[in-house]
């Protein structure tokens, strides 16, 4: 029997539970890794040897390698593990945070300093606020990259 | 006997530690955010707990997949600031108190909640920050913390996380633990996290202002109702991480009223935006 999970219909946002949390374990674990200096060095210096070294899934290699944190999440990644990679690359958590919108860094702050995203029409998937499917990529870098591809 | 005297709530976000520890605190977009804690530094000051137990989340630091508690209880003398991949901050050490923790163990479980007793573990953000937020004079590696901390980390990070409901039941447990307590101590209990934030996917810097104002009123004047708000309210209206405000559910529960004595004073109150991607909210109430 399929047990409640009445977080599906909320647009833009991935739920970490415990199903998710067992499709990305290795995935996180490898962010965990991170943590100490040496592995750090090591992943920089050859990334896909590194990542070879983790029983991930293709699939989660080529998310990390396209820091792409909104296919890592997808795949069982959750964000304060995602978060080891973003410090390896000098990111902060607003950074990490703002790519997943598709918005500059500049716009997805000034966003914030506006007061934040607004909850109206991001309730449910099905509305029409900022966050659901169809009105992504939401600003100019999530553009540009979409004209390069 | 120990008692409990007040109970503290305030947001733990990571970049609060950053702005103190690089010396960003009087810059313009940070020195609204302080401002709304220079009341309670004087009242911490002023007040003198000798212990506080610190409930608050880790954020993936010390506790890998490789093992999650839904509920952790600090048993230890010591415990470090934790490398979160920017290097430790540079704030002291937290000193714990063994003896009310195993006393708080031992209470705590035989009123059925299954702790789980940790010695060593490194704390993350989510303790340190609301130490710096609410500890007055300068951080730094020295002097010590003023108090005794026992951590107690809960699991938001991984759901399903504990109810609204059951972590004020927790709560009430903590505090007729405290009260039985041999020992002359003044015991204030903090709850951390929030409020409103998203961390992730296309919905992230979700900010809801009047939600969050509206559950601290609540939380505030009815907060056996609070206790009852279900998880999928917190993730619609207060973004995925705002789930994290079920812990300051700890604290409340812990408060006399609850245990049917008085109303507790509300001290202070503040709410901030933005701080990076999160709604800062801090509140105060003491037992009368």
């Amino acid at each position: 029997m399929a047990l409640e999970k009445p977080y599906q219909d909320v647009p833009g946002t991935t739920i970490f539970d415990a199903e998710q949390s067992r499709k990305g374990y290795w995935l996180n674990q490898f962010c965990m890794s991170l943590m100490k200096a040496e592995n750090r060095a090591r992943f920089k210096a050859d990334e896909a040897a590194y990542l070879d070294g983790w029983p991930m899934t293709d699939a989660q290699r080529a998310a990390v390698r396209a820091r792409d944190l909104n296919e890592c999440i997808r795949l069982g990644g959750n964000i304060y593990f995602l978060a080891k990679l973003g410090a390896t690359d000098g990111r902060s958590f607003q950074q990490m945070a703002g790519s997943m919108t598709g918005m500059t860094e500049t716009e997805y702050r000034e966003m914030m300093l506006r007061g934040g995203r607004s909850i109206e029409g991001n309730r449910f998937v099905g509305e029409d606020g900022d966050a659901q499917a169809h009105r992504q990529p939401q600003g100019a870098a999530g553009k540009t990259a979409d004209t390069e591809t | 006997m120990a008692r409990v005297t007040a109970s503290v709530y305030t947001s733990h976000v990571p970049a609060i530690g950053a702005a103190l520890d690089q010396g960003k605190s009087d810059e313009p977009y940070w020195r609204p955010l302080f401002r709304g804690y220079d009341f309670s530094k004087s009242w911490l000051a002023e007040q003198r707990p000798d212990v506080v137990f610190l409930v608050y989340n880790d954020h993936a630091t010390a506790f890998s997949l490789d093992l999650i508690p839904t509920f952790a209880l600090g048993m230890g003398e010591r415990f470090d600031p934790a490398d979160e991949g920017w290097g430790p901050r540079p704030v002291p050490p937290v000193f714990g108190h063994p003896g009310l923790a195993a006393h708080i163990a031992q209470s705590v479980i035989q009123q059925d909640f299954d702790l789980t007793l940790v010695n060593r573990m490194d704390v993350d953000h989510g303790l340190t920050v609301p130490l710096s937020l609410m500890c007055a004079g300068p951080q730094g590696a020295d002097p010590a913390w003023p108090f005794k901390v026992i951590p107690f980390a809960v699991n938001v990070v991984q759901y399903p996380v504990p109810s609204g409901r059951r972590c004020f039941q927790l709560g009430q447990a903590i505090r007729r633990a405290v009260e039985t307590f041999d020992e002359d101590l003044d015991v204030q209990i903090w709850g951390t996290g929030g409020m409103s934030h998203q961390l992730q996917g296309p919905r992230a810097g979700l900010i809801n202002r009047e939600w969050d104002n509206a559950w601290m009123d609540q939380l505030i004047a009815d907060p056996a109702a609070c206790s009852r708000v279900p998880h999928i309210d917190y993730v619609r209206e207060a973004g995925s991480e705002g789930i994290e405000l079920v812990m300051w559910l700890i604290a409340r529960g812990a408060m006399a009223d609850v245990a049917g004595g008085a109303a507790p004073k509300v001290a202070h109150r503040f709410h901030h935006v933005p701080c990076s991607n999160t709604a800062v909210g801090h509140l105060i109430l003491e037992d009368t």
